[in-house]
């Protein structure tokens, strides 16, 4: 077993740089939501299934409950919190909440998070598209019409 | 471009260039309706909104600032108007409900209500839910019940406060009641004298009455919030990383903690006893702060959360195992021969002569149908933070029944009731009684042992073995047809454990009371939920339901989205089908054939308009049309929720792939009555994640054990739907503004299941009787019927 060191880590999240107390091998994850109180990325499974805890490292979506924080040294972090606000709302965002595409809500932020990286690729999705690039992300509540829904419009928004 | 791709320039082109775009923060303070950019005809006239956010604000809670000693003692009797709502100087109005969000919208829902019999702005009202120091008990948010049961009470509590008002409006202003009006929260003359006190004018002193029932309530024709697609109050925290969860409590001085147990859960706890135990390695990883051990019960709490999960999977354990769990692949034969509870069950339903009529019957049919036990499988395991001191504790939460609880937290913690305070925050979406009463006792037990803060989120493992399971079940069904092709005689046969083994109180009702020294005496057991939908609502002159509660379920069994309703709807509706076939009727006319009731009459009418249903005895043509080898057919059922509530109708249509056994529902289209419709869009939302969900537990969905443990611990054992399976889905509501409104989380899964069969055997010819419908039981039945 790995021993946990205080680490001696800088990562960059949402623009702003961070000294990091965790042990170098630990997930990211954890960083985000305990050191750095980022709410969005949620823990689901700790095993890269579901996708709830996807975040951005340097612009592509990577599962943080298995990403070793010492790997985003150097990189750039974006959670959902970096992509917008209540105030000022990227339009993936804006298009989750005009479609109503949550219910309980938990899946949503890596929902949104591998959304824009996909549609950073792909900006005319078809509805084909869209559901293999979510393909990977699990949602219990079935809310998957309408997170298509919201990506599609986002798409519009966005292109 | 895809034509059917509505743009936004499309959009603003539509509507006239008039583009309303609400930000997420302007949502957050203000109704919002639903659609509103597209058909602004259809909002009414809402209100300015006012700046009270309606969503309870952010946590600030510290254990210096919120333990059981200085929360806000207020009367939570429900007997009075003040314990259910206040209103403050602004006209800011609070409204206490016992009833929590769990995802499915109703914060909004009943802050509809509210607002609507208060005639106050939407926005002016903000809902408290859940908390034992502050809102009335209002038992267990389960069972599709919070609008049908909440929802009048919270009707009546306004109305009373409205005509209070009024009441005090009419002394001010020194003018009858009568002559009076409310607008947005003011009272004003009626007729063109501008006299009018706002309600926050009227609140000096509380309102002091009972909620006698009798104040007169809104004509639902005059409702213009009620029935309103607002967006969901809950939803702009959850799109922008706000505090929205359980899993988002932070007390100071928090730590982390995990327990350690073999991936089992049986009715007595784990089915296994401590043999041997070293925590040599884990109490030398940094950060811990200690090993927890308490007979059976083990954890570890560390300062950091990635310490606990690396301390925990250091500790040795091993454990001596009981009895082994009954076989899985014989589960549905072995229910019918474990131990059954004499004093419940037996013949539910009785009319006429069954056997007779069997006897006499042009034709009979019978087919025994099994379903898997299911597991809730929230996205985000349990979680819940507790702050266990010597004179008192305080809890958050997601539990259905905060209540409930804190009384079993209690007994748990030898500490009197009243000194426990467990708060409500939403977590991921349970779907009934999945693990989230454990893990407070888990938190409870290790924050008693070190004395601060401690949170627990289990792990995904931990989830999928320690979860109650929905448990399996089976039915047995005859039927006979007269030389018309009617049925004349029904017989159904259930073989269930219980759905509800709900903490109630006592210790032993969560895992760490049947694991600590020395353990709780075992709580009583109660029977529920196995027989919901056993009878069927058709009408036939010779009817017989008969519960066989079995009291040795392999796993722990508890309630899942719509109980028993969902296997036993299912046994029903593919056997109707059967009936059908048998009859040579097409399925839709030979089911309205046998009802009476104009409502389920309507709604699978509806449902069959809607999908555009091609009427003809179902089975597969002589010639199936070739698509690369694939064949298509559709199914519908119907069901009442227990028979007496909100009634669904579903249509699926489906591919399957002869050669491989995939079923993919490629639509379906359903058909919903609930009664007055509170809010749309909230309701579609609700209805389409029935569906989901529902095609979920008809196709893939299955726990599995060995021996003695889960096996199905995480997303490559237990199979959910995925983005590329979920079908298109249609929803075709029936609005009845004048009849009560009903609940609508469960109805519609009820359906589901057995239109998918039904359209699976249009499709092949075949019968699917054992659920879920996999490729290899696809197969094996297309084998079956070739050999």
């Amino acid at each position: 077993m790995a021993m946990l060191r205080q680490g001696d880590l800088e990562i960059t999240v949402n623009g702003q740089s961070h000294m990091v107390e965790a042990a170098a091998e630990t997930p990211l994850l954890y960083v985000l939501r305990n050191e750095l109180k980022l709410n969005a990325a949620k823990f689901g499974c700790g095993l890269s299934q579901c996708g709830a805890c996807t975040v951005h490292v340097d612009g592509e979506a990577v599962r943080s409950c298995i990403y070793p924080v010492s790997d985003a040294a150097g990189k750039q972090v974006t959670t959902l919190e970096g992509l917008g606000t209540l105030e000022d709302p990227h339009p993936i965002q804006q298009a989750f909440l005009d479609e109503q595409a949550a219910q309980c809500g938990y899946c949503i932020p890596g929902m949104m998070m591998t959304a824009v990286a996909f549609l950073n690729q792909n900006d005319q999705p078809s509805e084909a598209d869209i559901r293999q690039a979510l393909a990977g992300n699990l949602c219990r509540c079935g809310t998957h019409v309408r997170i298509i829904r919201a990506v599609q419009r986002a798409a519009d928004t966005m292109a | 471009m895809d034509a059917n791709r509505v743009t936004r320039r499309r959009l603003m082109q539509g509507s006239g260039g008039l583009l309303i775009t609400f930000s997420l923060a302007s949502a957050f303070r203000q109704a919002s309706v639903v659609g509103q950019e597209a058909t602004p005809t259809i909002a009414p006239e809402l209100p300015e909104a006012s700046v009270t956010p309606t969503v309870e604000p952010g946590l600030v809670a510290t254990p210096e600032n919120q333990t059981h000693q200085d929360v806000q003692t207020r009367d939570v009797t429900g007997d009075t108007v003040d314990s259910w709502l206040e209103i403050d100087a602004s006209g800011n109005i609070t409204v206490y409900s016992g009833k929590v969000e769990l995802g499915t919208g109703l914060r909004t829902a009943l802050t509809q209500i509210v607002a609507e019999e208060l005639d106050v702005p939407f926005a002016r009202v903000t809902m408290i839910m859940g908390d034992t120091a502050r809102t009335p008990d209002q038992g267990t948010t389960a069972g599709s019940k919070s609008i049908q049961v909440a929802g009048p009470v919270l009707r009546q509590a306004a109305a009373e406060a409205r005509l209070i008002l009024l009441t005090r409006a009419s002394e001010r202003l020194g003018v009858p009641a009568d002559d009076l009006q409310v607008k947005e929260g003011v009272v004003s003359t009626l007729g063109g004298e501008d006299r009018s006190v706002p309600y926050g004018e009227l609140v000096a002193e509380p309102f002091e009455r009972e909620v006698t029932g009798e104040a007169p309530e809104k004509p639902p024709a005059s409702y213009v919030l009620v029935g309103q697609p607002i967006q969901r109050v809950d939803i702009p925290p959850k799109l922008t990383g706000g505090e929205a969860y359980v899993q988002d409590v932070r007390l100071d001085g928090m730590l982390h903690g995990r327990v350690v147990r073999p991936f089992v859960r049986t009715m007595e706890g784990i089915g296994a006893t401590l043999q041997n135990f070293d925590d040599s390695a884990a109490r030398e990883i940094p950060g811990v702060v200690q090993v927890v051990r308490n007979g059976n019960f083990i954890g570890v709490v560390a300062e950091r959360e990635e310490q606990a999960i690396t301390a925990a999977k250091a500790i040795k354990v091993e454990w001596a195992f009981g009895d082994p769990l009954p076989a899985i692949n014989q589960i549905h034969d072995l229910l019918r021969e474990m131990p059954v509870n004499e004093d419940e069950g037996g013949e539910i339903v009785r009319n006429g002569d069954v056997e007779g009529a069997l006897g006499v019957a042009a034709q009979s049919v019978e087919a025994t149908y099994r379903f898997a036990s299911q597991a809730h499988a929230m996205m985000g395991p349990s979680c819940a933070v507790a702050d266990v001191r010597p004179d008192g504790a305080t809890i958050y939460t997601q539990s259905q029944n905060v209540f409930n609880q804190g009384r079993t937290l209690a007994d748990l913690l030898g500490l009197a009731p009243e000194k426990v305070h467990t708060i409500f925050r939403e977590g991921s979406g349970c779907y009934g009684h999945s693990g989230f009463d454990d893990v407070a006792a888990d938190a409870a037990m290790l924050s008693q042992a070190v004395g601060r803060p401690v949170r627990v989120q289990w792990m995904r493992a931990d989830e999928f073995a320690w979860e109650p399971k929905s448990p399996p079940m089976t039915m047995d069904l005859r039927g006979g047809l007269d030389d018309r092709g009617s049925i004349i005689a029904w017989d159904y046969e259930v073989w269930t454990p219980t759905h509800n083994t709900r903490p109630g109180g006592d210790a032993s009702s969560v895992l760490a009371g049947q694991l600590k020294e020395p353990p709780a005496a075992m709580f009583e057991v109660g029977y529920g939920g196995g027989d919901r939908n056993a009878p069927t609502n058709y009408s036939f002159p010779n009817n017989r339901v008969t519960v066989h509660w079995v009291e040795t379920p392999p796993l722990r069994p508890s309630a899942l989205r719509s109980l028993g309703g969902l296997a036993n709807a299912t046994a029903n509706e593919l056997f109707m089908d059967e009936m059908a076939a048998a009859a040579g009727a097409d399925p839709v006319e030979f089911r309205l054939r046998h009802l009476y009731d104009p409502r389920a009459i309507d709604v699978i009418t509806k449902a069959a308009e809607a999908a555009g249903w091609d009427a003809r005895p179902s089975g597969p043509s002589a010639t199936p049309a070739a698509d690369g080898g694939l064949v298509k057919g559709r199914g519908i059922a119907f069901a009442r929720y227990e028979t007496e509530y909100a009634y669904a109708a579903v249509v699926a249509e489906v591919e399957v792939d002869p050669s491989k056994g995939n079923v993919r529902v490629t639509r379906a289209v359903v058909g919903h009555d609930c009664g007055l419709i509170i809010n749309p869009d909230g309701l579609t939302n609700q209805i389409e994640g029935n569906v989901i969900q529902g095609t979920g537990r008809a196709l893939k969905e299955e726990v599995t054990w060995d021996e003695h443990l889960v096996t199905s611990l995480d997303w490559s054992g237990y199979h959910i739907l995925t983005f590329p399976e979920v079908p298109t889905i249609e929803v075709a509501l029936i609005d009845r503004p004048e009849e009560d409104a009903l609940g609508a989380g469960e109805p519609a899964i009820c359906p589901v299941p057995a239109a998918i069969g039904n359209a699976i055997f249009d499709a092949t010819g075949v019968r699917m009787r054992t659920m879920p419908f996999t490729p290899e039981r696809v197969l094996e039945a297309l084998g079956s019927a070739a050999s």
